[in-house]
């Protein structure tokens, strides 16, 4: 029975890190979809998102109400950002090989984190986010925490959003266009630029949410925190089929409770090497991911 | 003068410019802090040439190479340590754990498209600096590995062996690397870069080509871990971070994908900069990120993109200082002899 009642309150837990992971993971699989570059910086708009979060929050002081506020600007910040990293550097090489692209990203990627090293107001040591005093309800012997309900609101909330934007909106449906076929839906008079723009802004904002959400579960920021949950939610993409909306966020849910549960019953130091591990797992089996279309290579 | 005179020509050329340069260590005209740095600076050299064959003619972006260069290094201590090997034997055992360790990683993820090493890589350099930490029986635990066997204690001899050893290493890994990408097996790496379907409707096995390249590049990645550890004595799982790899992936763009001479000149050039501009501090770690985002945008090609991307060629200068019409362009070569 405890035994049981540890299964799922690690299961919990790991629903609420892998909805943090879910939101990351779109919006490398966004990106990925409309100009098939996997965007390292992505982690990093998670760390910046988390910092615009926490110097609001300092200014503002923190209470409920100006917690969901703060993600107001956080998004807008790391929207901008996202917009201008694509403008500026990713646009210029679109028609070179994708290995200049890939390690442009790397540099963006280094850029932003050494740059939050240097920048006198942020520097290399660890700072603690501002947290609501912890309250735990008690649901069927299990704990739930409010940050863990915070969580699951703000990110069934944005996916909700995302869902109607994909599917509901022109722009969203350009979105799908592009991702499907660029050059086709250039001729159809899709202004392949500004959806790509479009697609950054929305990844971006999304990334700095889920930055804010995890700095309300591990309140401890620095310039390098993106890098891991980065490279998870990446992970994530790729086996929820990278390109594919849905897939990211099954590969996020299911790697946020492997994860929690490796931790829980296993040994916190593997719960890295799991991540990886299942990474090559799908590569090998299933290269398409969970939810991912077979493709053939065009010539 | 015939081509096999020519060579042996640029090969006296290449073993004097080594000795005269072991002499200036020597007889410390190159002091012995000058002498470390340059130590350092081949090695980097080695691993970033090793790099440049995976990612610069394979076309491959592979992020973990630090993680080849600690599992050399590693090794290398642990069989000088633990199994009293001699040096030679420690050396080369280091770079074969770490050729291996290519190998079982490329065996999944090279069938792929490229996007996919990029990420396992960098996943591999990170859970290897891991597992540094947790085994520390072996490695010393995040306190560091202290006490490994140097090259020599005698005190003259102490900065010319290693340098001479690394410097030996570099031109051997150059010749290698040069004949390997001017035979048919160097046509098909490249032909990979170039166009992957083509090359396989060409005939060429992309996988095994792939696999063949990631391997040497790990096994080139190990072989300057391995120089390093009885070099240095001491080994902390931090140094071989993240960060590292992209130092060996920035020599590499900025001395120009897919050029040698290129990869020698920057890695050397490049360390011998990080030196200098130590008074930086912190700030140096913008910097690098920089040169790499506007060496992609505006100079793709690197450095030897502005020399029309040729290959330095010894012998082609030996038959133009002879005043003789050059032999057929570029079957030579030993780029040693331009390490300074």
């Amino acid at each position: 029975m405890a035994f049981l009642q540890q299964l799922c309150q690690q299961t919990l837990n790991g629903l609420s890190l892998g909805s943090i992971y879910a939101l990351l993971a779109l919006g490398y699989t966004m990106v990925y979809g409309v100009v098939k570059l996997i965007n390292f910086a992505h982690g990093d708009i998670l760390m910046v998102g988390a910092f615009v979060g926490y110097f609001v929050l300092k200014k503002w002081g923190i209470t409920p109400v100006n917690l969901m506020l703060s993600f107001l600007p956080a998004m807008l910040f790391c929207m901008i950002l996202g917009v201008l990293i694509e403008k500026v550097c990713y646009k210029p090489l679109r028609n070179q090989p994708r290995i200049n692209a890939l390690i442009t990203a790397i540099g963006v990627s280094f850029f932003l984190e050494n740059g939050a090293r240097v920048l006198p107001f942020i520097g290399p040591n660890p700072r603690v986010f501002p947290t609501l005093p912890v309250v735990n309800y008690r649901l069927f012997g299990i704990n739930i925490s409010q940050v863990q309900i915070l969580i699951f609101i703000v990110a069934i909330g944005l996916m909700l959003i995302l869902n109607y934007i994909i599917n509901h909106t022109k722009t969203g449906k350009a979105m799908q266009a592009v991702s499907f076929d660029k050059g086709a839906a250039a001729l159809m008079g899709i202004n392949v630029d500004r959806i790509i723009s479009f697609t950054f802004a929305l990844g971006s904002s999304l990334g700095a949410a889920a930055g804010i959400l995890f700095a309300s579960a591990y309140p401890q920021i620095e310039p390098y925190m993106g890098i891991m949950p980065g490279m998870k939610a990446f992970i994530a993409a790729v086996f929820g089929g990278i390109g594919s909306i849905p897939g990211a966020m099954l590969g996020g849910i299911i790697l946020g409770v492997a994860e929690t549960l490796t931790k829980g019953f296993l040994s916190s130091q593997l719960a890295d090497a799991i991540a990886f591990g299942l990474l090559i797992l799908i590569l090998v089996v299933k290269p398409s991911g969970l939810l991912g279309k077979p493709m053939g290579e065009k010539v | 003068m015939s081509k096999k005179t020519n060579t042996i020509a640029s090969a006296l050329i290449v073993a004097l410019f080594l000795i005269l340069l072991n002499l200036l260590v020597w007889f410390r005209v190159i002091g012995e802090y000058t002498s470390q740095v340059l130590t350092i600076a081949g090695i980097n050299a080695i691993i970033a040439l090793g790099l440049n064959l995976i990612s610069g003619f394979t076309g491959q972006l592979a992020l973990g190479h630090a993680g080849f260069m600690a599992v050399g290094a590693y090794t290398t201590a642990a069989l000088l340590m633990k199994v009293n090997l001699p040096m030679a034997l420690a050396v080369l055992g280091g770079a074969l754990m770490s050729a291996l360790f290519g190998f079982l990683i490329g065996l999944p993820t090279l069938r792929l498209r490229g996007d996919y090493l990029a990420i396992v890589t960098l996943g591999f350099g990170e859970i290897i600096r891991v597992l540094m930490i947790n085994l520390p029986e072996l490695t010393g635990g995040p306190a560091g590995l202290k006490g490994i066997p140097t090259y020599t204690t005698n005190f003259a001899w102490r900065p010319v062996i290693p340098f001479a050893l690394v410097y030996l290493a570099l031109t051997l890994v150059v010749v290698l690397l040069n004949n390997l990408l001017n035979s048919s097996h160097g046509a098909a790496i490249v032909s990979i870069r170039e166009d992957e379907i083509a090359a396989n409707a060409m005939g060429v096995n992309v996988f095994y080509y792939k696999l063949f390249a990631f391997t040497l590049s790990a096994f080139i990645g190990g072989l300057g871990g391995a120089l390093y550890a009885p070099f240095f004595g001491y080994l902390s799982p931090n140094m071989f971070n993240f960060q590292k790899s992209v130092e060996f992936l920035i020599i590499v763009v900025l001395g120009g994908m897919g050029n040698l001479t290129g990869t020698v000149v920057a890695g050397i050039g490049l360390t011998y900069l990080q030196e200098i501009l130590r008074f930086l501090k912190d700030y140096r770690l913008v910097i690098y990120p920089v040169i790499l985002i506007i060496v992609m945008l505006f100079q793709p090609s690197g450095i030897m993109g502005l020399f029309g991307n040729k290959e330095f060629s010894l012998t082609r200068l030996v038959s133009k200082m002879l005043g003789e019409k050059p032999l057929g362009g570029e079957e030579s070569s030993d780029k040693a002899g331009e390490v300074q």
